[in-house]
Order: C-alpha cells, then sequence, then structure tokens
C-alpha cells in the first residue's frame, strides 16, 4: 500500500504558471521584433540577441552567486532583455546594451530580491541609464531600410505619414517604429487573458486627450514614439504596476499626463519611460487608495475613526 | 444586478447519468462519535451490545452536534480512538454486521404539525448538511427569525460530483415533497431551488414538479465555481447580500441542501434517521465512475473497490470534491454523513511555488472581492490589523484564488491560517 498525499485544498490547479505567462509575453512581443529587424537588418538582430542573451545570463549568475534557486526558465529575463533591447537604437554599440541589461537585470531586478520584488520597471530603468550616460549613442537614429544616419524621430520631425508610422517605416528605436506590430502583440495579450487593456487604454486615451487640448495632432502623438511600446508592454508589467482597476485607471491616466508634459515641456524629446518609472514609484501608494471593498463588508466604527 | 466573480472549470461530471446502485453490505463498520460541527457524542452502546439499524449509539447535548445511529445490524466488538480525516480524534463504534438489516422498532413514520416538532425530529433523525459542510440541520431550522425564503442548494458546483444531480433525478417527489413540508411548518411563503445549467435534465424534471407549486422557483445559474456557496447562491437567487458577520436567517433566509430537504421528507415516512447517504465515486484512479447508496461509516476501501479503483497508481484520496474536499490518509477511513463525494487521483500537484508577481489573478476570482496576495503578504508579518481590514474572516475556503495563482501559492490556505492568527486559536506546530 502506497502512502496517500495530503494538502490544504483545493488540490487541482489551472494550467496557468509564471513561465508560460512569460511565455506569451514573448510570443506578444515576436511581431514587433520581427518587424523591427525588417526595418532595421541585421544589425537590430544583434542588438536584441545580446540585450536577452547577456540578462539571461545576468539572472542565472546573480542566482548562482546568491545561492538561490535557479530562475533564468521562468523566463522573465528574457523578457526584460528583449523589452530593453527592442528601446534601443539599431546602431548602438554592443557593449553599451550590456550595460543597460546589467542595470535592468542586477541593479534593479535582483539586487530587491528577484522576481515580484522590483518597484521599478528592470527595461525602463535600464533603458534611462543608458539614455543618460550614452545620450548621443542613444539618441543617433538609423533610417530604415539603409544605412543612413538621421538624428531625429518622427515625434521630432513631425513630418512622417500616418502610413509610415502604422508600417514602421520611420527612424527610431527597433520596437517602437511599427505601430501595426505592437497592437497586434497587444491583442494577443489581451485574448490569452494575460494583460487587461485597462492601462493602455487609460495611457493613450489622456495623453491623446491632452494633445487635443494643446492643439496637437493626437493621433501622430500616439503613433510616432515610444508611446504605443510602453503602454502595451512596459506600462503593463505585473509587478511595477497597481493590481485593482481602480489603481490601473490612475496609473494610466498618471502615465499619459506625464508623457504629454514632457513631451511639450520637458528637455527631452521622448518622456514615455520617465513616466511609467515615476508612476512605478507611486504604485505601492495607488495600491492603498485603491483596495476593493469586499462582498458584503461592513464598514466597521473603529476604521471610520481611524479614516477621520 | 452584478455577479459574484467565480472561476470556470471543467465539470467533469462522468456520473450524472449514473443510476445509483446499492453498495454490498460491509462486514463491519467504524462509526466515528464526530460527523457534525460540533463537540463529539457520547457512545451509547457497551462492547457485546447487539444493535439494529437506526438505533441511537451516539448521544450529545451540544447544541452544534447531532446524535449518531447504527447503519448497520449486528454486535459492537469494540469502542477505539478514531484519528479523523481533520486531524482530530474522538471515539468510535465499531459494529460486526450480521447481514440481516433489521430495523429497530422505534423507527416509525412521524406526523409533524409545528416548527418545534420539525426541529426536534431534524435533532432526532441525526441530520447535518448532506452538501458537505456537516452542518447540523436543527439549527438552522430553530433560527430565532422571521424567515420568508427557503432557497435550495442544488447547485452541485464542485467537479466531478453527481449526488445531489442523482438526488434530483431519482427522488424528485421526495425533493418537493421534502421542501413542501418545510415551507409549511416553518411558514415560509418562497422558494427558490438553485441549479447550476449543467444539469438540464434535472432543472427539467424539478420544474415539472414544482408545477402544482407556484410559491417554488427553480432557477437555473450559470455553471460557475463556487455557485453553491452560501453567500453566492443566496445574492444569485434572491439578490439578497448576507453582509459580513450575519447569517443568512438575519436576512430572513433558510438555506438547505436539496438532498437534506429529501432526507427529511423521508425521515417523517419511514421514520430511519440518517444512516445511510449517496456518494459520488470518481477520479482518475477509478476505472469504473459510479454513484453509490452505502451505510454511512462504510469503509471507502469498499467503494473504491466497487469502483474497481487502481490501488498501485493511487496518490490521492479525497472526500468531496477537488476544490474544498479534504484529503484522506487511508482507505479504512469511514464515510461520514456529509460526505458528498470519493475522489481518487493518480496525480500530485504539478507545479512547484514560485515567486508572488502580482498579477492580480487571485483578486480577480475572488466571490468576496478579496485581495489574497494582500492577505498573504499581511500574514506573513503577523499583521493583524491588515488582515482585518482586508476581511480575512470572510474568506469561505472556496479554493479559487489557490486555483488560478500561476505562482502555485497556497493562498486559499494561508487565509485559513490567518483566520485562526485572528480568532486566537492558532495551533502551534507541534501536533
Amino acid at each position: 500500500m502506497n502512502l496517500l498525499y495530503v494538502s490544504p485544498s483545493p488540490h487541482t490547479s489551472s494550467t496557468m504558471t509564471t513561465s508560460r505567462i512569460m511565455a506569451c509575453v514573448l510570443v506578444a512581443l515576436m511581431p514587433t521584433a520581427i518587424a523591427g529587424c525588417l526595418n532595421f537588418g541585421l544589425r537590430a538582430a544583434l542588438v536584441l540577441f545580446v540585450s536577452t542573451a547577456s540578462a539571461v545570463v545576468y539572472e542565472g549568475l546573480c542566482r548562482v552567486l546568491m545561492k538561490r534557486e535557479q530562475t533564468i526558465l521562468d523566463g522573465s529575463a528574457a523578457v526584460t532583455g528583449l523589452l530593453l533591447g527592442l528601446n534601443l537604437p539599431a546602431t548602438i554599440p554592443l557593449w553599451q546594451v550590456m550595460i543597460g541589461s546589467f542595470t535592468a537585470i542586477v541593479l534593479v531586478k535582483q539586487l530587491f530580491g528577484g522576481l515580484g520584488q522590483n518597484f521599478a520597471n528592470p527595461a525602463i530603468v535600464g533603458r534611462i541609464v543608458m539614455l543618460i550616460s550614452f545620450s548621443s549613442a542613444m539618441t543617433t537614429w538609423q533610417a530604415p531600410h539603409s544605412d543612413a544616419v538621421v538624428s531625429a524621430t518622427p515625434l521630432v520631425s513631425g513630418n512622417a505619414s500616418y502610413w509610415d508610422l502604422f508600417l514602421g517605416n520611420t527612424a527610431g528605436c527597433i520596437g517602437e517604429t511599427c505601430a501595426a506590430a505592437i497592437l497586434l502583440g497587444g491583442l494577443y495579450l489581451c485574448l490569452r487573458g494575460i494583460v487587461q487593456p485597462v492601462i493602455p487604454a487609460a495611457f493613450l486615451g489622456t495623453a491623446a486627450l491632452c494633445s487635443l487640448a494643446a492643439g496637437d495632432d493626437p493621433l501622430y502623438q500616439l503613433l510616432a514614439g515610444g508611446m504605443l511600446l510602453g503602454a502595451v508592454f512596459m506600462a503593463t508589467d505585473y509587478v511595477t504596476t497597481p493590481v485593482t482597476t481602480g489603481g490601473k485607471v490612475i496609473f494610466g491616466i498618471g502615465c499619459g499626463l506625464l508623457t504629454f508634459v514632457i513631451r511639450q515641456y520637458g528637455g527631452y524629446p521622448e518622456g514615455v519611460s520617465f513616466a511609467i518609472l515615476l508612476m512605478n514609484l507611486v504604485t505601492p501608494l495607488i495600491d492603498r487608495l485603491t483596495v476593493v471593498r469586499p462582498f458584503g463588508a461592513v464598514r466597521q466604527k473603529q476604521e471610520a475613526k481611524d479614516h477621520a | 444586478m452584478k455577479r459574484c466573480k467565480g472561476i470556470y472549470l471543467s465539470h467533469r461530471k462522468h456520473t450524472a447519468g449514473a443510476e445509483t446502485e446499492r453498495l454490498p453490505l460491509p462486514a463491519t463498520v467504524i462509526l466515528p462519535m464526530s460527523m457534525h460541527m460540533g463537540a463529539p457524542c457520547r457512545p451509547m452502546v457497551a462492547v457485546g451490545d447487539s444493535v439494529m439499524v437506526g438505533q441511537q449509539i451516539g448521544e450529545t447535548t451540544e447544541a452544534f452536534s447531532a446524535p449518531i445511529h447504527a447503519s448497520v445490524s449486528g454486535k459492537v466488538t469494540a469502542i477505539q480512538e478514531h484519528l479523523c480525516a481533520n486531524g482530530t480524534k474522538c471515539p468510535a463504534v465499531v459494529i460486526e454486521s450480521d447481514g440481516n438489516q433489521t430495523i429497530h422498532p422505534a423507527c416509525q413514520p412521524k406526523e409533524l404539525h409545528t416548527k418545534e416538532a420539525l426541529i426536534e425530529a431534524a435533532r432526532n433523525s441525526g441530520c447535518v448538511g448532506l452538501g458537505g459542510a456537516g452542518f447540523p440541520t436543527h439549527i438552522k431550522l430553530s433560527a430565532q427569525k422571521p424567515m420568508d425564503m427557503l432557497v435550495v442548494n442544488a447547485a452541485e458546483c464542485e467537479p466531478y460530483l453527481t449526488s445531489d444531480c442523482r438526488q434530483m433525478m431519482e427522488s424528485t417527489a421526495d425533493c418537493i415533497a421534502g421542501i413542501v413540508m418545510i415551507m409549511k411548518l416553518m411558514s415560509i411563503a418562497r422558494c427558490r431551488i438553485g441549479v447550476e445549467n449543467n444539469k438540464p435534465a434535472a432543472i427539467r424534471r424539478l420544474a415539472e414538479a414544482c408545477r402544482e407549486h407556484p410559491e417554488i422557483e427553480v432557477i437555473p445559474l450559470s455553471s460557475m465555481y463556487p455557485q453553491g456557496a452560501e453567500k453566492v447562491l443566496i445574492y444569485h437567487t434572491t439578490g439578497r447580500v448576507i453582509t459580513e458577520g450575519t447569517l443568512p436567517a438575519d436576512h430572513g433566509v433558510l438555506l438547505l441542501n436539496i438532498s437534506t430537504c429529501a432526507f427529511l421528507y423521508q425521515y417523517t415516512q419511514t421514520g430511519i434517521p440518517l444512516v445511510e447517504r449517496r456518494v459520488t465515486v470518481d477520479g482518475t484512479a477509478v476505472r469504473k465512475p459510479c454513484n453509490l447508496l452505502v451505510p454511512i461509516s462504510t469503509p471507502v476501501r469498499l467503494l473504491l473497490e466497487y469502483a474497481e479503483y487502481d490501488a498501485a497508481q493511487m496518490k490521492r484520496l479525497l472526500s468531496g470534491g477537488p476544490m474544498m474536499g479534504l484529503p484522506l490518509y487511508s482507505v479504512d477511513t469511514p464515510i461520514c454523513k456529509p460526505n458528498n463525494g470519493l475522489l481518487a487521483m493518480k496525480e500530485l500537484p504539478a507545479h512547484k511555488q514560485t515567486a508572488c508577481i502580482r498579477c492580480g489573478r487571485c483578486m480577480r476570482a475572488c466571490p468576496m472581492q478579496l485581495m489574497p496576495m494582500a492577505l498573504e503578504r499581511a500574514y506573513a508579518q503577523k499583521d493583524r490589523k491588515a488582515l482585518e481590514r482586508y476581511r480575512v474572516m470572510l474568506c469561505m475556503n472556496c479554493g479559487c484564488c489557490s486555483y488560478v495563482c500561476p505562482a502555485s501559492r497556497p493562498l486559499a490556505a494561508t487565509n485559513q491560517l490567518a483566520k485562526s492568527l485572528l480568532s486566537g486559536n492558532e495551533r502551534s506546530n507541534d501536533l
């Protein structure tokens, strides 16, 4: 007679695991990565490979050095690395890419305890550190389908057609130019139930309203620059964004407002990463403000006093 | 109306069409003196005594306990200590069957005319809620509140289980007669029967039987787990919200399981107390899933053997459904009164626990709209204030949060630990 296994209920579980979620995100990023490689050539593929591979290697080394359980197979490091790569120009020197992914994985993620413990989006911080440290390399863009170097993205030049923006036929970071690919990936994530469209909708909606009020072309503002990539893939990171629907709305509106303010009045042409980082930092506060009222809960006297 | 949240599971109701079979009589039964919520009963018989079916062998004066009756006729061979599946110990009476199933002469049909008589009868019959929780029925009936609505739980939302479904199919008339009797004696004007829509045949049958009773409404509900949870079912059938710290009776609702209603009626007709019940036997380690009518306290081994289980492959044995069932530690455990299913499983939980990624799936699945990830954190820090603020006491352990967690964290189990921390009876680990 073999021994029977006893454990607390429930005795069954869904098949969704953290690694499957990460695999879905990687699949959703594929159209964007492929579009980036088609637009910017082999060099873009090399940047994506180096950023992804170095992120995975850093993660593995960190876990070994910290004597913690190995986590490279959960796929989160690959997602971070790929996202960072998509946020870089194709011409960036590879050693700089490695520094960026070191910042993301080692400094932002592992030193704070690994997956689930980081307070800011690792890929965003990696990108911001690179933008500040290597500002010329980070703002030198290659024109699509050629080796010619141009200095302005459509956000600055303001003269791209909607069709070019939609298909990614403009200068910019590897993953930010092709709106069609990003939207396709976002649609996949929503249909698979991996993300709720709340944050992207609030983010893009707010930014569109703001630019409309400021007399800009809202559609152009949404399509140009890194707003779509940020709203769909970076502002929907579970760990660094609020959990409740109300919290997600606040987060999205905050991102939209900050992006608009930085684009309009800031010294940088692009404000998406700063906006998301700032909202990451207030996420714990948003979470505290947006506690859901349980079904049938009665507000207690003591609590009413605490709030007064 | 806003609906409670929950999860959609594969129903696995393989035995929905399986006519109930009577299990051959067991040679011996072990009757634990605790098959209900409250304190165990005291054995009323001694070793060597002869007993008959329906004879009371366990007595109690505790409010939340119900008397226990012999389920076979024969001789008492031992009174021993018994380790229940929930980890507590209680006395148990071992009876060797004589194979005759002689019914005790005290078992006579009853005519009930008052509410008090119904409560008395429910208590004497040893009746506890047959849906799984084992709450003594007489306690529910004796609530000192005006009640105007009887909600009958026929949701049977756990996967695999079909014992209530078979009850509705095979003794529809008894179900309805029981409901009518309870409504009359309790002076309750209206009744709603909540059935999940994955039992269309049972719904049709009940609706037909209710044709002459316009006060009884059969309400098909979406097949969402946990549709049969007390607060969820009452909300979805009546729109009434059972608020924190209140009971259904405070909102004028009496909630009973459909099999409990049918049993109470059968008791008035035969006078035989709760000595047998219907059990669904299924699971991946069972070759012949079936519904069995068995004497209470039959060793589960006999049911498993009848269903041709694979003893070598079986890794887990559950009493009840896969979501809220209790794991059994031995095949010699007896079937208890609230035990509606027996599942033999080949598989062990496959996933390994990993870090919380704050995906919020637990929160979106919780029918009580709790925030399990916040509760888990608060419990880790033993933060009593936060546990109270996040209302951990509202958790009913339905298990939706643990089910959906992609990091396989035992969220529901943690909530139960947090509840005992708050109520001050946290057990130390030196069991």
